[in-house]
């Protein structure tokens, strides 16, 4: 519930999906292969981590959601960015940055 | 913007539950289909992209849970559906409910009823304004011995002390309010004028007295309680300037002030302590129930006011050396002038009341614990289902706090019931029992104590309950593993008894305290004995003259009615009521001592001759008063045993003569001895009941002193009729001497004497129903356990029956199960019970607080009671049917 993602692992996911959803409107099983996509299959998000993510992250405003129907006809349910989502994604970007590039240079420190 | 937005997913998570989770199911079924069709079109079989599917998402019901617990408002939503559950559960076993919240009623309700007298007596600041800054002002006439102040001293003190911002005084003085109505005795209090400033009270309507109106010769005015001005003047504001007449003297009625005080007792007439010119009033050596009061000025402590009083009283010892030599000032908090004497009793109640709520959370723990046997499945099912362990607790916890809370209402009823009762029942056991209500802070201890409670009993099953071996939970059946269960059953029986025996112990050597106390001789006989107080009219005791005439009258007037054996006035404190009227002595031929102040000090009584036989004391040696002693006649006086052995050891003290301080009497001859009185308290044998004791003819008091005493008197009747009939007789005969005469408070001996041990019967009462509920509810305990320990053994019993056990046997093999767990109860009761009843070594009398005649005796009835708890379930486990018992497994 802490709006600041505590756990390296789940702000990656956060970071994630915002990312997935920045080319447009996605439901859940097309953000999961689109993360897998992205990151050329290195992350695969399992429903039992995705859902329990996406409503989370929908109480918090970042992502707003309905219903459409999908490419094969089903009825789904579509998650989009909000405004307050993409001024999340881009704190998460600093951030994620930030720690890559420190562990970066702590790899490489002799 | 993001607040907004949680706000919003709060309240629709909260009060669209339903709707979030149709979409919630909606959402993962068209999940699992998108998969199953991804499975499909990559070339599975129908079966087979199902099946794949399904591994994919896991569990529908586990993810929904999953999903459900990281919404916001998750906390707030499960919490209502567990209470939603809980209320569930508990209406569909009303007996384990029934049984449950009445248990914990009756313990919070006894807890509440104790707080909320503890609140209103120890903890509620006095109803004035910043009650921290009042301290009551006491004469130590001798060190650590409290009386009031001559007033002379109090001016004094007034004058010369630096720490206060004001000090006044008060005087307790009944008066005769004629000329409103029929003449009535009223209670009155003598006040300073700025009494009522320094407390913070406010005049009704009116105004209080000016400092020029507290003096000699200044002109009569009168204050009246609002209770008197409801009654006599129906609240008109028109009272103001009424006159009325106080003890025949004309007042003017200048103001309406409250009638109640906890100070004193609650007064319906005030006047100015500073008019008052009686000569033994004014007397610098007499204490004559003149209390100072004062505040503090701001920032001033305690320790700051004591040094600066110390310094006053040092310099009225050196200015007054023979009335003020040595003595002190004692300045106490205000409230702790009030409450010190029963603060110990009711914290020790407190603590044991404490007790019976311990008791019956192990009760309904054990209650649940038996439950949770039962509901193994039902958690196994739900935790299978994705609910977490923590989740589980906090349902149980849920479940059982409700429990507590409904107790707690129920026990809330209760208490106000048995706060009122109890204070009916014994009313002069406590100080402010009239400010004792069920205010904001009682209802706040309720309502915390019932959650603590929920929480404590609930806590051990739900521990055990959260945690349930899956597999074999399910695969066994209704009965799980019991071992530990047993285990922690067994230990809430045994702190049970052991709290039982601790209460029990208490309230034992309570009981045997008040027998001990009923046993005492008070040294007069209080059977037929009549008390009641007369006021004659103030025109017919100005004088000395003429109170000895209106009390010789009265005396053979009551003597005269027929079936009354003796009757007396009694100038000076009645024994038992808590008063004392003292005299300082010297015995001629010794040495005056050099102050008022070293002289011995003898309880004085001035009464007719014959009292002796009013009361009933036996007369030892020589004679008692007679009617030749009279104001002509010699000064005589007859004395105590006490007296007697105290100073005139191995001596014939007939014929003795001492000298008598105050009263201004040399040379007083002794002329008999009687039996000693128990004057301060029948369980009192200190210091205080060994002062001697004098009786004087009351008419040979000194003529200064007279008027004085002789406003108002006791008297003491002795009459086998009954108290009804005599006392229509004595309004009769008093109404035939003077028809302006008021008599009043009319009580049998016997009466203020059971009075006089209120304090120790309030807490023996107490501590016998707690013990009492104690008793019961660990009966019940250790009933529940072997019953249940008994029907886990059916299968076994059947066994040992079928290769020829006998009933008897088995009955002992149950029977010894309950016992170990009953003695081991008790041991520990014991050792705990030895180690606490010290605390009450207070409130006991003629028994020591390790009396190992009680401490024998409530073992042996807890064991009893143990022993017949257990006898029923050993009955049923002898009358098992071998075939039955087997079959049934």
């Amino acid at each position: 519930m802490s709006p600041e993602p505590t756990t390296l692992l789940q702000g990656t996911l956060d970071l994630l999906i915002l990312k997935s959803l920045v080319a447009g409107e996605l439901h859940g099983l097309g953000i999961s292969r689109r993360v897998q996509q992205i990151t050329s299959g290195t992350f695969v998000v399992k429903p039992g981590s995705l859902f329990p993510a996406l409503h989370r992250m929908e109480d918090e405003g970042w992502i707003s959601s309905f219903w459409g129907d999908s490419e094969n006809n089903r009825r789904a349910k579509y998650y989009r960015l909000t405004k307050a989502g993409r001024k999340q994604l881009e704190v998460e970007t600093k951030r994620w940055s930030r720690i890559s590039w420190a562990i970066g240079q702590a790899l490489e420190a002799s | 913007m993001p607040l907004f937005a949680r706000v919003q997913s709060f309240v629709r998570n909260l009060f669209s539950a339903r709707s979030v989770d149709s979409d919630l199911d909606q959402e993962v079924h068209s999940h699992l289909a998108m998969l199953t069709d991804e499975n499909l079109s990559a070339g599975m079989s129908a079966g087979e992209a199902h099946r794949a599917a399904r591994i994919e998402l896991g569990g529908i019901e586990q993810l929904k849970e999953q999903i459900r617990e990281q919404r916001l408002g998750n906390w707030l939503h499960s919490i209502l559906s567990d209470c939603r559950y809980a209320i569930r559960q508990l209406r569909q076993n009303p007996g384990f409910t029934a049984v449950a919240v009445l248990t914990l009623a009756i313990s919070i309700g006894a807890n509440t009823a104790l707080f909320s007298v503890v609140n209103g007596v120890l903890l509620n600041p006095l109803p004035y304004k910043q009650p921290d800054q009042l301290v009551s002002l006491w004469w130590d006439r001798t060190p650590g011995q409290h009386s009031s102040v001559p007033y002379a001293n109090f001016l004094d003190w007034q004058k010369q002390s630096t720490v206060f911002s004001s000090m006044g005084a008060y005087r307790q003085q009944d008066v005769v309010l004629s000329d409103a109505g029929e003449a009535e005795r009223v209670a009155g209090v003598m006040i300073s004028a700025n009494f009522f400033d320094l407390l913070g009270v406010k005049p009704f309507v009116g105004r209080f007295f000016r400092p020029e109106e507290d003096q000699i010769g200044a002109g009569p005015v009168a204050l009246i309680g609002d209770g008197l001005w409801k009654r006599k003047f129906g609240s008109s504001p028109d009272v103001l300037g009424k006159r009325v007449a106080l003890d025949g003297a004309a007042h003017t009625i200048i103001g309406v002030v409250p009638e109640n005080s906890p100070i004193y007792v609650s007064a319906g007439i005030y006047t100015p302590i500073g008019q008052l010119s009686d000569p033994t009033f004014r007397d610098r050596r007499a204490s004559t129930g003149t209390v100072g009061i004062a505040r503090m000025k701001p920032g001033i402590t305690l320790a700051q006011a004591r040094m600066d009083m110390d310094s006053v009283a040092r310099n009225l010892s050196a200015a007054y050396p023979d009335a003020d030599k040595d003595t002190g000032i004692f300045v106490n908090p205000l409230k702790d002038d009030l409450t010190s004497g029963v603060a110990p009793m009711l914290l020790v109640l407190l603590g044991a009341v404490a007790f019976v709520l311990l008791i019956a959370c192990a009760n309904v723990a054990n209650l649940l614990l038996a439950r949770s046997t039962g509901r193994a499945r039902e958690f196994a099912i739900r935790v299978a289902l994705g609910a977490s362990g923590p989740r589980i607790i906090r349902q149980l916890l849920t479940e059982s706090i409700l429990l507590a809370t409904a107790g707690g209402a129920l026990g809330l009823l209760f208490a106000v019931w048995g706060t009122r009762t109890a204070l009916a029942a014994i009313p002069q056991a406590l100080p402010r029992a009239d400010e004792i209500t069920l205010d904001g802070r009682v209802l706040i201890f309720t309502l915390a104590a019932s959650v603590l409670v929920g929480i404590l009993f609930g806590l051990a099953p739900a521990l055990r309950t959260s945690n349930p071996d899956l597999q074999k939970t399910l695969k066994e059946g209704a009965r799980g593993s019991t071992g530990s269960r047993l285990r922690t059953q067994n230990i809430f029986v045994i702190v049970e008894m052991a709290l039982a025996l601790v209460l029990l112990a208490g309230a034992g050597l309570m009981v045997r305290s008040l027998i001990e106390l009923a046993y005492v001789n008070p040294g007069f006989n209080p059977e037929h004995a009549l008390v009641f107080s007369i006021s004659p009219p103030a025109a017919k005791v100005a004088t000395a003259a003429q109170v000895r005439e209106t009390y010789h009258d009265l005396t053979a007037r009551f003597e005269a009615i027929p079936g009354v054996e003796a009757a007396s006035p009694l100038f000076g404190a009645l024994p038992l009521t808590g008063g004392d009227s003292l005299v300082p002595f010297w015995i001629v031929g010794q040495p005056k001592p050099s102050s008022a102040r070293e002289m011995t000090r003898a309880q004085w009584y001035a009464a007719a001759p014959d009292y002796l036989k009013a009361m009933g004391i036996p007369l030892q040696r020589g004679r008692f008063l007679s009617q030749q002693d009279n104001e002509t006649a010699p000064f005589v006086g007859v004395i105590d045993d006490g007296f007697a052995h105290a100073y005139f050891p191995g001596e014939d003290p007939i014929g003795k003569h001492i000298n008598l301080g105050i009263l201004d009497v040399t040379g007083a001859e002794i002329v008999g001895v009687v039996g000693h009185v128990k004057h301060v308290g029948l369980g009192v044998n200190g210091v205080l009941d060994k002062r001697g004791q004098i009786y004087f003819s009351m008419t040979q008091l000194p003529d200064k002193l007279l008027p004085l005493v002789g406003r108002a008197s006791t008297f003491v009747v002795r009459s086998a009729a009954p108290t009804a009939t005599v006392t229509v007789a004595i309004r009769s005969a008093s109404e035939q001497f003077d028809g302006r005469q008021v008599v009043y408070d009319f009580q049998p001996m016997t009466k203020i004497v059971s009075d006089s041990i209120a304090a120790q019967r309030f807490a023996m009462s107490l501590l016998g129903v707690f013990a009492f509920i104690a008793l019961v509810l660990s009966t019940v305990g250790i009933f529940a356990v072997i019953s249940y320990l008994a029907s886990r053994r059916t299968h076994e019993i059947g066994i040992r029956m079928a290769l020829g056990a006998q009933p008897v046997e088995i009955a002992r093999v149950v029977l010894g199960q309950g016992m170990r767990v009953a003695l081991l109860g008790v041991a520990i009761g014991l050792a705990a019970a030895l180690a606490l009843t010290r605390l009450l070594a207070n409130q006991l009398y003629g028994v020591s607080a390790k009396d190992p005649v009680t401490f024998a005796a409530v073992a042996g009835l807890l064991m009893l009671v143990a022993l017949a708890a257990c006898y029923i379930p050993a009955r049923r486990a002898m009358r098992v049917d071998p075939v039955i018992a087997l079959r049934y497994e």
